[in-house]
Formats: C-alpha cells, structure tokens, sequence
C-alpha cells in the first residue's frame, strides 16, 4: 500500500491529498447544514411549547433525509417566460460562495485548507458574491413578488456589507493581520484577551449585520411571507429550490463560524489562563472549542427567529446606514487610540 | 506549462465575456457577462501574483459596484427590442479609442525594438512573501500624497452624492423619525364612550 502511494507522481500525491482534506470539509459541512434544519425545527418547537419533529428515525433524526428525498423527487417548474440559463444557475451562484470562503477558516490549530494571507479579504470578497444567487433568481424568475424580493436583498445586503467590513477593519486593526489564522493566535491568553471585549460594538454589530445579510429573521424581508409570497424563490421547486435553502443555512453556519474565529478566539479554550486549569486537557486549543463557539452563534440565528418579528423595510435600511457604519467608523478611532496608547491586556 | 494553460483559458473567456458585454440585447446579460470579465480578469492577477489586487477588484467590483449596477439596470424599464439596431451608433467614437489603443501598444511592442526583450519576467516571489505588505510600505511612504488626494476625491463624491439626495424636490414623503417616536397615544386614539344600543 505504502509502496503504491509513494509510486505515485508527486503531483498526484498532492492533487489526492488536497481532495481528501476538501472533502474531510465538505461532507461534515453539508451534514451539519442538514442537522441545521432540524435543530431549528426542535429549537423553534420547544421555545414555542412544542415538540418539532419527532416520526422519521429515532427522535426524528432522519428528518433531514426525508426531507431532501422529497424535495430531490419532486419535479423542477421553470418558468416560460423565465431567463432560463439564469434561472437555472442562480441557486448554485448562491452555495458555491457559501462553501468556498471555509477554504482560509482555521477550524482547529493544525487544520486549515488554505493558509492565505489576505484571508479576511477572500473571505469578504466570497460573501458578498452570494447576493448574485439572490439578484438573479428574482429577476430571471420574471415575477413580481420575486423581483421585490431581489431588490430588497440587493439593497439591504449591499448596506450591511459596508457595516461587516468596517467591523472586519477593527479586527484587522487588533489582531495585526490579514490572515486569520493569525487573528486567533492574537487572542491568545485568556477569556478576557479575546476580541469581544476590546472590539464589544463591532462585534455586536458585525453579529447583527451577519444575521442580515443571511435574510434571517428579523431581518428576512427578501423572503417576507406575509408581504411577497416567498419573495427571491418564490418561483422555485423541487432540489433548485432546496439549493436556496441549503445556501442559507450554510451562510448561517458560515457567519457563526466567522464570529467565532474573529471576535471569540475561535479554536482557542475558554479555559485557558485560569490558575490550576492551564497545561490540563481543558486549557488546550482544539477543534471542540471552534465547533462549540459555532453552535453557540448558531442556537442564537435560531433564537432570534423565535423571538423577534420582522423589521419593517426602512427601518432596515435606517439601522444599517445611520446607526451601524457610524457607529463602526467611531469604534475604530477609538480602537487607534487604544492601540496607540498600548492599552492592556489586549495591545501591550 | 500549465500557467500558460490557465492564462490561455482565462484569457479566452476574458475576451469572450467582453464581446457578450456589448454584442447581448439583454442589459442584464451584459451587466452579467461584465461580472464574469471582472471575475476572470481576477484570475489572470493571480496568475500575476497580485493577489491583494485580485481579491479587491472581485470585493470592489463584483461584490459591490455591478451589484449596485444591477439593481439600477433591473429596475429601469428598457425592453431589448428598443435596443435593437443601435449596435453601430457609437462606432466612429469608439474606432477613435481603439485607434489609440493600438498605436499605444504598438508603441511599446514594435517601434522600440529590443525593449521588451530586455523586460524579462520577474523572478517568483517567495512562497512566504506577503503581497499585502508589499502594497502597504510603498502606499503610504512613497505614494501617500497619491493616496490621500484618493481619499478626498472620494469623500468629495461621497458628500457630493448626499448632497444630491437631500435637495427638496415636490412629491417627496420623507419620515420623521423622532415625530414619530414623539407620537402619544393621546394624539391618536380617542376614547368614546357610547350607550349600549339594543333592540328591546
């Protein structure tokens, strides 16, 4: 076995080893974004005093598979007077962003696909490409509540980007780096050296922006049921409406990733720095520490759409341009001057 | 070998996207196959080791300009029929660009000859080399008059297009927010209290 590897051409070798770790990525992704739907469906039910879904498998828990077995048979309408080509390929321009900026995501000390240098701009450059899913769904549907719905999204996305990069800028700023693996390794210490705290308003805002830009609830008037149908997809079935779905809750799970590597030290322990705790199994950095942090952004997403009802449009719009991008823009003074002055324990 | 491969590839479908630009009736399609001529573009700057400008230009131009260009072409009510047979009505002026154009490489490829040769590619950068840094030490020493009058041309369009948006014009419904938040509930419901009608 060993002999036959090693026969092989070195270019191989490399090509077999980076498949292998895409799809050690890959596949515990799309599994999570399936589990995903069914947490929120359990997490959304027992907030509201009820039970979710409990018939298929033990628990419910082969929910998720009936479901895309479902939506895999059930037949794909395209619209005649449709863009087809446009139509056809919205949904993919709406996952691919989705999974492709995991590539620079540190999800545990030693594991991370691509180790760039400007990861926080590959990272933003990949989430502001999946609007374009949005856009062009809702307009190569040729529908009415579909274009309404694209249009809100292209604007409130557009507004909210301007918001995240400003609060990515303060981070950058504080961790000295664009690349972010190195961004965690600045927040190394303890509980109180991450970035939370020096950072606290961009990070509540980067979180808050996040949760818009994945057209969640309370900010989901791209899809806004009670006023446009279903909005952007409403023309959408079957598996390419599925995609659309999948591409959000897969945008969920990457912008929880995101905080959790920017603004809570990602794959390091919270336990690290407590006097007795340090050199124990606790304190160590490690894979279990991001994958918690992720899920504790993730129960919030859900949280959220069990709690708040919908923005209204404008005010949207009002809270992304007049509250959040100054209020970014003010922070990162105030964090020059902490850098400047040296303030501890995060600048020193 | 194969970064000749890519460049040929890329290039192709650079050079394909920007005929569809101008040759599609549908503006859509063209403001997409812009995106897509931005998108490739990227790639041949990353062929070039210029990563930091080719992961701005997909940032700047495909996240945030042609999504802006989008909306506004979406919106408008052009249909492609009306578009039809216009296709050479700019032509002498764009004959005129592409004249210059052409005299301009030729400059640089032909009526010097021996120049290019002594151009030779530069050497690869370490694999360690941030580009992100290179940019950053000569932008703000060497060119950072340059960037800063950038700056200000910026803020100047930025106020500028503010501006722009806040004169009054008639029709317009603007909100008051603190007004509104003002509002008691005094101001909007007014209790009556009426005698029981019944038909007895």
């Amino acid at each position: 076995m060993t002999d036959l590897w090693y026969g092989l051409p070195a270019e191989l070798q490399r090509t077999l080893v980076v498949t292998s770790q895409v799809l050690l990525l890959v596949v515990p992704l799309i599994l999570s974004v399936a589990y995903l739907t069914l947490a929120e469906r359990k997490v959304i039910g027992w907030i509201q005093n009820r039970i979710g879904p409990n018939r298929v498998g033990p628990k419910g828990l082969l929910q998720p598979f009936a479901d895309v077995l479902k939506l895999l048979l059930k037949e794909i309408v395209i619209p005649a007077k449709s863009s087809r080509f446009l139509f056809v390929i919205a949904p993919l321009l709406a996952i691919v962003p989705a999974f492709a900026t995991w590539a620079v995501i540190p999800v545990s000390p030693e594991f991370v696909l691509a180790d760039i240098n400007a990861g926080v701009l590959y990272v933003l450059a990949l989430t502001s490409m999946g609007v374009y899913g949005i856009i062009l769904a809702g307009w190569a549907s040729n529908s009415k509540y579909a274009l309404l719905g694209a249009m809100r999204s292209a604007a409130q996305i557009v507004a909210y980007e301007i918001a995240m990069g400003f609060a990515l800028v303060g981070v950058l700023m504080a961790g000295g780096s664009l690349n972010l693996g190195e961004i965690v390794r600045a927040q190394e210490g303890s509980i109180l050296h991450w970035f939370w705290l020096p950072l606290l308003p961009l990070f509540v805002i980067y979180f808050i922006s996040g949760v818009a830009e994945t057209n969640r609830a309370p900010f989901d008037v791209a899809e806004g049921e009670s006023e446009i149908v279903a909005g952007f997809h409403v023309e959408y079935s079957g598996m390419a409406f599925a995609v659309f779905f999948l591409a959000e809750y897969a945008n969920m799970i990457l912008i929880a990733a995101l905080s959790a590597t920017f603004f809570l030290g990602g794959w390091l322990s919270p336990l690290q720095g407590i006097p007795g705790l340090d050199g124990t199994f606790l304190a160590a950095p490690g894979f279990f520490w991001f994958a918690l942090k992720t899920a504790l952004f993730l129960f919030l997403f859900l949280w959220f759409r069990a709690t708040f009802p919908r923005y209204r449009y404008d005010q949207i719009m009002r809270l992304g341009w007049k509250v959040f991008i100054p209020l970014t823009i003010v922070w990162l003074f105030v964090l020059g001057a902490l850098v400047w002055f040296q303030v501890g324990p995060w600048f020193d | 070998m194969i970064e000749a491969v890519i460049f040929y590839f890329f290039g192709a479908v650079l050079l394909g996207a920007a005929i569809g630009v101008i040759a599609s009736r549908n503006p859509v399609h063209s403001a997409m196959f812009l995106v897509l001529s931005f998108f490739t573009s990227a790639f041949i700057w990353l062929l070039l080791e210029a990563e930091f400008l080719a992961i701005v230009l997909v940032l700047v131009y495909v996240g945030a300009v042609m999504v802006l260009f989008l909306f506004v072409v979406m919106m408008l009510d052009v249909a492609p029929d009306r578009l039809q047979g216009g296709f050479t009505a700019y032509a002498p002026q764009a004959l005129v660009i592409v004249a210059l154009v052409v005299a301009m490489l030729g400059v640089v490829l032909w009526a010097q000859p021996g120049q290019l040769s002594m151009l030779e590619a530069p050497p690869r950068a370490p694999p360690d080399a941030s580009n992100t840094e290179a940019l950053g030490a000569v932008l703000y020493t060497e060119y950072v008059y340059a960037f800063e009058l950038a700056a200000v041309l910026l803020l100047v369009a930025i106020v500028a297009a503010i501006v722009l948006t806040m004169r009054k014009r008639p029709g317009l419904k603007a909100q008051d927010v603190p007004a509104q938040l003002a509002v008691r509930r005094e101001e909007r419901v007014r209790l009556v209290r009426m005698k029981p009608e019944r038909d007895e």
